[in-house]
């Protein structure tokens, strides 16, 4: 068993409560069923029927984890998350599979890279995306004891990062060391992208550039005063996705950006479309995501703010 | 419960009067309400084991309105049987309180909130399924529309509930064969619809959604034990009980004068009928 089926087990045992829903994606909880019995209901290919049922369960008093693909249950159900979860504000659990660069060779219709977005669109709806499997079940586990509404991006890798604590839901987390008061680079990122940039900054750091990464497992409620910090400190702020720009955390920083009156420099590093369905460590390369396109883009983006900083300097010497 | 034909008749007099009075000052879904008003009256004198005392006990039997617009017409059952207080209608679209053109879970009485059509379906399966692991007795009855019905998500949430065995849910079809702008049968035609429900493997029944004794004699005790969910369509009329307004395609979102309102009311009563002059429907 893995450590969310673990998890499933052990918290339907001592919670009444729980009842574990999916649209025929056993994928990542085959022991589950008999586990559970009738509470693990499988509704077949049927997201929005799961969803409403969900919300019918929540109403009777029921914490609801539902477990479908990624793109089918944010974009198929997406009306009825919204009606029936987000308006009433029950406590459903949304847990999404292959987000992200997670779709493998699907293809676009299988690539939930709009969800971050589309779900923090909406009031009362919490959205987080832990980098590992030991943050997902962490942070599950942390909904269980207090339910709420939330989408969460499904991942079951092994340690993206070396954990001095448990993760705590709505706080960010500097993952680089922190003695660095003002680095010349601030990357914030979360998910699935936490390990490739981290190898991006040991790339990185042997060129001489210092940065300082945060991980927001949570981007709705977000760690504003994290993302704040950052971009008073650092010259430049990278934001790493594997999600759309538009309506992902890049636009979630600069929203915080232009509200908070921070003059910053913000960079995205993330998809700018559908992208060509392939093997991950492929997908990551041509999309410029994994840890050496990701090094080798900050530097391009370094260069050209101190070229940009260098013209501005002569202009105004000229004047 | 207790059924006395009577009864029922009076409370569905006053009930589209309720409607009636709804209709005016930004207006309402009157000919929608006025349809399903007889079935809202039975099932809740009736039926449903739904009282003011017992709202919030586990055991009280779910109504859900799928068909959110005809809220006037649960309102005003509210209203008469003491769920919610009567002087509040008079509150309709004051954004002061919660009653507007769909229910509001905030007003006493109303299990789910609806607006958007398809959705209660399913949230009343997973009440189903809830009340089922509960081992209690209670049953769920959702209202569906007719033009409702072109919805997917029904179709979908039909074949889920069979293959759940919901045996103690029970879906009514206010079957007043117009949809917003037209006869159903015009733009989707729907019939045959009680094989429709069949082959998705439901208990069908089919009555005169306006004839009380018809229906108490027709809707079963819930849960039926025999592993199938239950569908009543209610064959009913659109503004059914004001022959003004009554099976008119361009009736459906009515907005009256307060003179027009009277006249309607006493036509209500059948003692003279009534001189309409304002605007038709304007497509929604």
């Amino acid at each position: 068993m893995n450590r969310y089926e673990i998890l499933l087990r052990d918290r339907c045992a001592i919670d009444p409560r729980i009842m574990v829903l999916t649209a025929e994606n056993r994928g990542h909880m085959r022991s589950v069923p008999p586990l559970l019995g009738d509470r693990f209901v499988d509704v077949g290919i049927a997201e929005q029927t799961m969803i409403g049922m969900a919300a019918g369960l929540a109403a009777r008093g029921r914490v609801v984890v539902v477990h479908a693909l990624a793109a089918f249950l944010t974009l198929r159900a997406f009306e009825f998350i919204r009606d029936d979860v987000a308006i009433p504000n029950l406590p459903v659990i949304m847990v999404g599979m292959v987000p992200g660069v997670l779709s493998d060779g699907n293809g676009p219709t299988h690539q939930a890279i709009d969800d971050v977005g589309l779900m923090r669109a909406m009031p009362n709806i919490g959205v987080f995306c832990p980098a590992d499997e030991e943050e997902f079940v962490e942070g599950m586990a942390e909904l269980f004891d207090n339910p709420r509404p939330c989408y969460v991006r499904y991942i079951g890798s092994q340690s993206a990062y070396r954990r001095e604590q448990r993760t705590t839901l709505q706080r960010g987390i500097v993952l680089s060391d922190e003695r660095e008061c003002c680095p010349d680079v601030a990357l914030l990122t979360y998910g699935a992208m936490v390990p490739h940039v981290l190898e991006a900054v040991q790339q990185l750091e042997q060129t001489g550039v210092s940065v300082r990464v945060v991980h927001l497992p949570m981007i709705d409620p977000l760690d504003e005063s994290i993302i704040v910090e950052a971009l008073h400190d650092a010259a430049v702020t990278v934001v790493v996705e594997d999600h759309l720009i538009r309506s992902g955390l890049y636009s979630v920083v600069c929203e915080i950006a232009v509200r908070n009156r921070i003059h910053a420099s913000v960079h995205p590093i993330g998809l700018p479309s559908w992208f060509a369905a392939g093997r991950l460590p492929q997908v990551l390369r041509v999309n410029g995501l994994n840890g050496e396109s990701i090094a080798q883009r900050v530097t391009a983006i370094l260069n050209d703010e101190a070229t940009m900083q260098r013209t501005t300097n002569g202009e105004s010497h000229a004047s | 419960m207790m059924y006395d034909r009577n009864v029922c008749e009076v409370h569905a007099l006053r009930v589209r009067e309720h409607i009636l009075a709804m209709s005016t000052d930004g207006g309402c879904f009157t000919g929608a309400s006025l349809s399903c008003a007889d079935l809202l009256v039975y099932l809740y004198t009736s039926y449903l084991n739904v009282r003011p005392d017992n709202l919030s006990d586990p055991d009280r039997d779910i109504l859900l309105l799928s068909k959110g617009h005809d809220v006037p017409a649960l309102y005003g059952t509210f209203a008469e049987l003491g769920i919610l207080e009567p002087g509040r209608l008079a509150n309709h679209l004051d954004c002061n309180d919660h009653i507007y053109w769909h229910p509001n879970r905030a007003v006493p009485g109303v299990e789910f909130h609806s607006g958007s059509l398809g959705h209660l379906l399913s949230v009343g399966m997973g009440m189903a399924l809830s009340i089922r692991l509960e081992q209690r007795q209670s049953k769920v009855v959702v209202i569906l529309g007719d033009g409702e019905l072109n919805e997917g998500s029904i179709w979908e949430a039909c074949q889920v509930a069979h293959s759940l065995h919901l045996d103690n849910l029970l879906a009514i079809v206010d079957r007043n064969w117009f949809q917003a702008n037209m006869p159903t049968e015009e733009l989707s035609p729907l019939e045959p619809l009680d094989e429709k429900f069949r082959a998705f493997g439901w208990n069908v029944l089919r009555v005169d959604g306006h004839d009380f004794d018809a229906l108490h004699s027709v809707l079963p005790d819930l849960p039926l034990r025999n592993g199938a969910p239950t569908v009543l369509i209610a064959d009913t009329m659109r503004g059914k009980g004001v022959p003004s307004i009554e099976a008119r395609a361009d009736r459906w979102f009515c907005n009256f004068s307060q003179d027009e309102v009277r006249q309607l009311t006493e036509e209500l009563h059948g003692t003279s009928s009534a001189t309409l002059v304002s605007p038709t429907l304007t497509v929604r």
